[in-house]
């Protein structure tokens, strides 16, 4: 299927890209090629199949209940591009 | 068309915080108010790398809860992640459960004005609490805090089946009384450790299909629910009485204007794009597991009042308070064994009893008196041992002290008079001091019998047994 | 004869008799790095004085007469996709440049208490996007046996320093092929375990459901040694599986004399190349020859592999890769003055063109209106191809065919054609949708000298026995023993 480029950006906008009209171009060709060869998919019948989303189906490993030890806040902010005292900073948030 | 034209529907999600003591995939503790971003790890800050693994509790308390609700609980439930973009959602995305919740279907009875109203629960699901950001924290920052991110959450999900503001007080109120019952959740709307949202639409009464809905937020205590929901049902009806349409958006409840405002900003157009989450396989709870759960099961907040009222006797009022927490309907139900006046004992426990807890600020736990020795206490006050004002006193001082009622009595010398002849003295001795008031009392001023006894008591300290003082006084008045 | 011309066994077994040191081995192994690395460019960071702490550990270990683990003190490389405590790990892209992690992957813990010093850190194409490493933000490595074609990807850098000999063994991971592509491509043994039998926690992810970390070795039994440290069920790995991890050397020499090898007809068709295609036939000629029978097999869905993968991989990434957003670590933009351009500016500046391809791909395939038609249709192939795997090997012990459809290309060859490039997968990556463990081992050269890669698939955690037909394989030739023309 052909993408347009409206859709090129909406999925841009979702995936927090901000693409160059050139990207916005290139992706539009490229995504459209990837997603003409996917098209195959549409031909078989998988009405009755059901999806595989875990590669293995083993039971969950659960862990208990019990605290361990968490980070130094220190270590937890050591790669902060931007922190005030233990807190991670970032341009004021807009409600 | 006035809006008692327009039928108000509502349902309600509530996010309940599990107590659990570390988060929903990690280790770090849930514990409130540490420094910021203290309680974090790689896990829960969305590091490269990290994978989640679920903490077993909070599967068995959502087991446990579905059940209390009424719920099925699904066999095998799967986790999706949740995407979109926020600065205190770690991963970009939040693990949740979407198209197959552990527990759906079941139901919560609430009672009503027109009688109990039971009131079906669409889903309840397992997810991961995100973090706190302070949004205005100076300097045209923003400061963000992963302390709660990961700390697992129940959302349980109402169908539309509320009619007013006030069933929908009465559903949050009797929600959290089970969760607390459960011993899943705390309960605490100010601190958010138990959120509501309400989904308002209204449509003319008689029509079948709803209108379109806005969903309230910051909804932190029953008050505000109530003021939310009314002022939204009048303002949706206003909207549509001016020719208006309702748009579906996301409303905050302004709490300093008590009005709903749009959240412009959550508006535009969101796509999460569920899908299954690969880093956890799906949960599988055993038949044997939920049956266990089920046997496991307190009793509820309904069924105790119920059974308070029944095998006790007991007004629906005093039942209704008594059952309201399980510590103090444990506390009277240890009681009543070992005194058989349920209706008395209720009324200390209402009376006395609340108001020395209240005023002391100690909890149930923390009572220093055992439920036998509360017994032999009101034991003594039905035998005139000691006046029911003086049980009142025994009874501070067994809260204050742990002393056994007996020995406080005999040491503040509390015990009654009983004895006639001693009675009978005093009696004597008043009315002789009294010949007035005597006359008046023979000429049909009958609350002169007031005074005598207030004398008599007075003069016996207030230990004379009140029956015995008006026996004797109406003898010798002549009656 | 210098000491990194040994395998990892025969470099322990020096160790063991004391007749070599783990700190000489480690020193032989740097100065080689600095002798042919700035051809190969297979190292991102070399840490030097990390290695050589932990050899004379190792030395000491040995000398008291308590060596950690068999292959204590054999110096090994790690793809930049394992975080290391306090060592950088980028996994090859801009936005993790300087990124210092505050805690080891599990494999890297294993490694270390095993006692195996790391020597560094390996290019990658970015996030493992890819299949010739040229898609790394920082530079493409180089295939030793030729500087000016690649050592294939995403696991390119692990594979190029085991070819060029420059450490004993590496870890690579494998999402779609990125162990046992380039493992084709540069003579050296690469293996894909089982989904869930080696732990991902701390390995970048790339698609969750597909990734699985392997070794990187020269010989067979290297990897059988080197998969034996890191096997291991991982209670931080909700995914890791249960299974009892077998002694992988023990049959290792048992040969394939009664064995049923598949043959899928699918996985030789047109689009191969000539010397791949007559390599391979030669080896499954010498299967025969050792005793093994040669069945032909069909797995009808093969065609549809390429197409799932290409929905569920970059769905799984868009999402992994959401939290590289600029705000607890990593690159953020310098021009950002709004929340929204941290996000955009610092995504965009930071991921290389492959990446955000693939997350616009993932991000489309999972949208609203797109998701039933595109995503869950994928998964739902993808059971009919395991299904396919599941039928085949009802009738036979394990599948042979070419790692690669081509043997190493030229540089630059391929890069601005995605759909070229991602038909260098379409042996490997069913594989991957399946969960099933796969093996390259080498299997030749064409007249140009570029190696080939024979592909061995087997049944679910059942890498012992695709160790031990690869083995019987490579006893009867001398590929391993070939240096690249350095
Ligand atoms: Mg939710
Ligand atoms: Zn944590």
């Amino acid at each position: 299927m052909a993408l347009t480029l409206e859709q090129v950006r909406h999925v841009a906008t979702l995936a927090r890209l901000s693409l160059t009209p050139e990207e916005e171009q290139r992706f539009t060709t490229q995504l459209s090629a990837v997603l003409d060869a996917v098209e195959q998919l549409q031909s078989l019948d998988v009405e009755a199949v059901e999806p595989t989303s875990h590669a293995t189906l083993t039971s969950s490993r659960l862990r208990e209940d019990v605290t361990r030890p968490s980070l130094p806040p220190e270590k937890s902010l050591a790669n902060a591009p931007a922190k005030s005292d233990t807190s991670f900073a970032v341009p004021k948030i807009i409600e | 068309m006035p809006v008692s034209d327009f039928q108000p529907v509502i349902g309600l999600e509530v996010h309940a915080q599990l107590l659990t003591q570390s988060k929903i995939f990690c280790g770090c503790s849930t514990a409130f108010g540490a420094e910021p971003n203290r309680n974090t790890c790689p896990v829960c800050l969305g590091m490269p790398g990290v994978l989640p693994v679920l903490n077993q509790r909070v599967a068995e308390f959502a087991v446990r809860t579905g059940l209390a609700l009424e719920c099925t609980i699904r066999p095998t439930s799967v986790w999706s992640r949740k995407n979109y973009f926020y600065p205190d959602l770690p991963k970009g995305y939040q693990i949740t459960q979407f198209d197959q919740p552990i527990c759906e279907h079941g139901r919560l009875v609430i009672d009503t004005p027109q009688g109990e109203k039971s009131i079906r629960i669409l889903r309840i699901h397992m997810e991961e609490d995100a973090g706190k950001s302070v949004h205005d924290a100076g300097g045209g920052q923003s400061l963000v805090d992963l302390n709660r991110a990961g700390v697992p959450l129940l959302e349980i999900v109402s169908q539309p089946d509320l009619r007013d503001a006030d069933e929908a007080v009465e559903y949050l109120k009797a929600m959290r009384d089970v969760l607390v019952y459960l011993g899943v959740n705390d309960g605490n709307l100010e601190e958010g450790s138990f959120r509501c949202d309400a989904n308002v639409s209204v449509m003319p009464k008689g029509s079948t299909t709803f209108g379109q809905r806005c969903e309230l937020k910051n909804l932190n205590s029953f008050r505000f629910l109530k003021q939310a929901i009314e002022y939204e049902i009048a303002r949706q009806v206003d909207v549509i009485e001016s020719g208006g349409k309702v748009v579906q958006e996301t409303r905050l409840w302004d709490v300093n204007k008590g009005v709903t405002r749009s959240m412009r900003s959550k508006e535009e157009a969101h796509d999460y794009r569920y899908f299954p989450e690969p880093d956890l396989p799906p949960l599988h709870v055993s038949a044997e597991a939920i049956d266990a759960a089920a046997k496991a099961l307190p009793e509820l907040p309904r069924a105790k009042l119920q059974r308070f009222t029944r095998q006790y006797g007991l007004p629906a009022y005093d039942a209704r308070i008594l059952t309201a927490e399980r510590p103090l309907a444990d506390y009277f139900e240890a009681c009543a064994g070992h005194y058989k006046d349920y209706k008395k004992l209720s009324n200390w426990f209402l009376g006395e009893l609340m108001r020395l807890l209240k005023e002391e600020g100690t909890p149930l736990s923390a009572l220093r008196f055992t439920p036998a020795q509360l017994g032999e206490l009101l034991g003594a006050v039905d035998q005139g041992m000691v006046s029911a004002n003086a049980g009142k006193d025994v009874l501070g001082e067994m809260f204050r002290t742990g002393k056994a009622p007996s020995d406080i009595i005999a040491e503040k010398g509390l015990a009654q008079v009983s004895d006639t002849g001693a009675i009978e003295a005093v009696v004597d001795d008043i009315l002789a001091k009294n010949a007035g008031e005597i006359e008046k009392y023979r000429a049909g001023k009958k609350q002169v019998f007031g005074f005598f006894v207030g004398q008599v008591m007075r003069a016996m300290k207030g230990k004379g047994n009140p029956a015995l003082v008006n026996e004797l006084l109406k003898k010798k008045l002549g009656d | 004869m210098q000491l990194t011309d040994l395998t990892m066994l025969e470099l322990a077994a020096k160790l063991a008799a004391g007749e070599a040191s783990s700190e000489e081995a480690t020193r032989a192994s740097l100065a080689r790095i600095q002798q042919v690395d700035p051809k190969v460019r297979a190292f991102l960071r070399v840490d030097e004085a990390g290695a050589l702490a932990a050899a004379r550990a190792s030395d000491a270990r040995r000398k008291s007469g308590s060596p950690a683990s068999a292959l204590d003190g054999v110096p090994l490389g790690l793809k930049d996709i394992f975080l290391t405590e306090g060592v950088e790990t980028t996994a090859g892209s801009r936005i993790l440049e300087g990124f210092v992690p505050p805690y080891d992957a599990t494999v890297v813990r294993l490694l270390k208490e095993a006692g195996l010093p790391l020597v560094g850190k390996l290019n990658m194409d970015e996030f493992a996007m890819g299949s010739s490493n040229e898609s790394s933000a920082f530079f493409p490595s180089h295939n030793p046996w030729d500087v000016a074609r690649t050592p294939g990807g995403s696991s390119g850098g692990s594979a190029a320093a085991v070819a060029a000999r420059e450490v004993f063994g590496a870890l690579g991971t494998d999402t779609g092929g990125s162990i046992r592509q380039p493992a084709a491509l540069t003579n050296t043994v690469g293996l894909k375990p089982t989904y869930g039998r080696v732990s991902r926690f701390g390995v970048i992810a790339f698609a969750s459901s597909l990734d699985q970390p392997g070794p990187m070795t020269r010989t067979v039994a290297d990897a059988a040694a080197l998969l034996q440290v890191i096997a291991r069920p991982d209670a931080q790995d909700a995914t890791s599986a249960d299974a009892p991890v077998p002694d992988y050397s023990a049959d290792l020499e048992a040969g394939v004399r009664g064995l049923k090898l598949g043959v899928p007809r699918e996985y030789f068709t047109e689009g191969m190349d000539p010397e791949v295609e007559a390599a391979v036939r030669e080896a499954l000629r010498e299967y025969e020859r050792l005793g093994a029978t040669l069945v032909d097999v069909s797995l009808p869905h093969t065609k549809y592999a390429l197409a799932t993968y290409y929905l569920i991989a970059p769905a799984e990434a868009s999402s992994n890769l959401a939290r590289y957003d600029g705000v607890r670590f990593g690159l953020r933009a310098k021009d950002a003055r709004s929340l929204r351009d941290v996000y955009a500016l610092t995504r965009e500046q930071g991921f290389g063109a492959e990446v955000k391809r693939r997350i616009m791909l993932g991000t489309f395939a999972l949208s609203s209106g797109y998701y039933d038609a595109h995503y869950l249709r994928a998964q739902k192939v993808r059971t009919l191809i395991r299904e396919d795997f599941t039928r085949a090997f009802q009738q036979v012990d394990a599948l042979l065919s070419p790692t690669s459809p081509v043997p190493a290309f030229k540089l630059g060859e391929k890069v601005e054609d995605p759909l070229s490039m991602y038909l260098m997968d379409i042996y490997t990556l069913p594989c991957n949708l399946a969960g099933l463990p796969g093996l390259s081992v080498p299997c030749g050269f064409t007249k140009a000298g570029l190696p080939v890669g024979l592909q061995i698939l087997g049944r679910p955690f059942d890498e012992a026995g695709l160790l031990r037909i690869a083995r019987a394989y490579e006893r009867e030739h001398d590929f391993f023993h070939r240096s690249a023309p350095l």
